[in-house]
């Protein structure tokens, strides 16, 4: 086995794994988004050794230069609320059930691993045109012409559906009659603090 | 000798299994709607490494291309909602969102 693409393997990988471990584990919502976008270039890098040059680029494209960034901007608007502060009601369950799904996991990955041969599967050879963007697109506008077409409906109507879920209510604030009556209330009182000052002084 | 398979597929189901470990134990809204990209990003490696064993044909390739758009449409939607409900409730706590309880 060739050790450089050994090595690169484990890096893309690491990175990838303590990225997550990271946004699984991090406090601050920043922290875990940084640790999406490390997820995501590990994972664009396994791509690249897998012969998918287009998903690496796509994956870059759409998850770091969208997605995460979609995420830091929600991050910002929310503030420091964004922060859920830490409470211990229900954590045992929660952490119970963790622990259920993690030993299952686990176990399913350990049978699976007694089933297999003991050399690992070598992958074959790769052909010319697999992975480029020609054979895809080739394949998407042919065999996958429908879906294609489909999702791009399916992206209109979530782009239509976010705005008009985070959009809320919009009033008109010349509207209101407190927007006008606010700036005259509030210097009352400092008004009346500095006519009571200035009488006391006199 | 290139790097097997079963590497590939060990990884992405050490990332899917974090994924899930964290949509179980956090409360935080926006990092749940992170631990389901984790899953998906986790999936979309299984499909490419069952492809570039495949090599005939690009269904996992194309699988993988129409995941990434839907987790894309899932995200914005998502965070809509997110937006929405910090709206209601100032919080992005999901023991929170309880507003249709009794």
């Amino acid at each position: 086995m060739n050790k450089l693409e050994l090595a690169f393997f484990g890096l893309c990988s690491v990175i990838a794994l303590l990225g997550a471990i990271v946004t699984v584990g991090a406090k601050n919502p920043i922290r875990g988004a940084m640790g999406l976008l490390s997820t995501i270039i590990g994972i664009a890098g396994l791509y690249l050794m897998l012969a998918a040059e287009f998903l690496a680029a796509i994956q870059l494209l759409v998850y770091a230069g969208a997605v995460v960034i979609l995420f830091l901007f929600v991050i910002m608007l929310l503030g420091p609320s964004a922060q859920s502060k830490r409470d211990a009601r229900g954590a045992v369950a929660r952490y119970v059930g963790a622990a259920a799904l993690l030993v299952s996991g686990l176990g399913a990955m350990a049978l699976v691993m007694r089933t297999q041969p003991s050399t690992p599967t070598a992958l074959p050879a790769v052909p010319p045109q697999f992975g480029t963007i020609e054979s895809i697109g080739h394949e998407l506008f042919s065999t996958a012409l429908v879906p294609f077409e489909l999702s791009g409906a399916l992206l209109l109507v979530a782009v239509i559906g976010a705005v008009a879920v985070a959009r809320g209510k919009q009033v008109d604030p010349t509207l209101l009659p407190a927007a006008d009556a606010k700036p005259a209330q509030t210097p009352s009182p400092t008004a009346r603090t500095a006519g009571q000052t200035k009488e006391a002084r006199s | 000798m290139t790097v097997p398979l079963e590497y590939f597929v060990i990884v992405a189901a050490a990332l899917f299994m974090t994924g899930a470990v964290g949509f179980l134990i956090r409360r935080n809204l926006l990092v749940l709607l992170m631990s389901i990209e984790l899953m998906l990003n986790a999936v979309n490696l299984t499909l490419v490494a069952f492809n570039r064993q495949h090599v005939g044909g690009h269904a996992g390739q194309i699988f993988t291309f129409f995941i990434i758009a839907i987790a894309a449409a899932e995200a914005a939607v998502g965070l809509a909602i997110v937006l929405a409900f910090f709206r209601l409730r100032s919080t992005v706590r999901s023991d929170d969102a309880d507003l249709l309880r009794n």
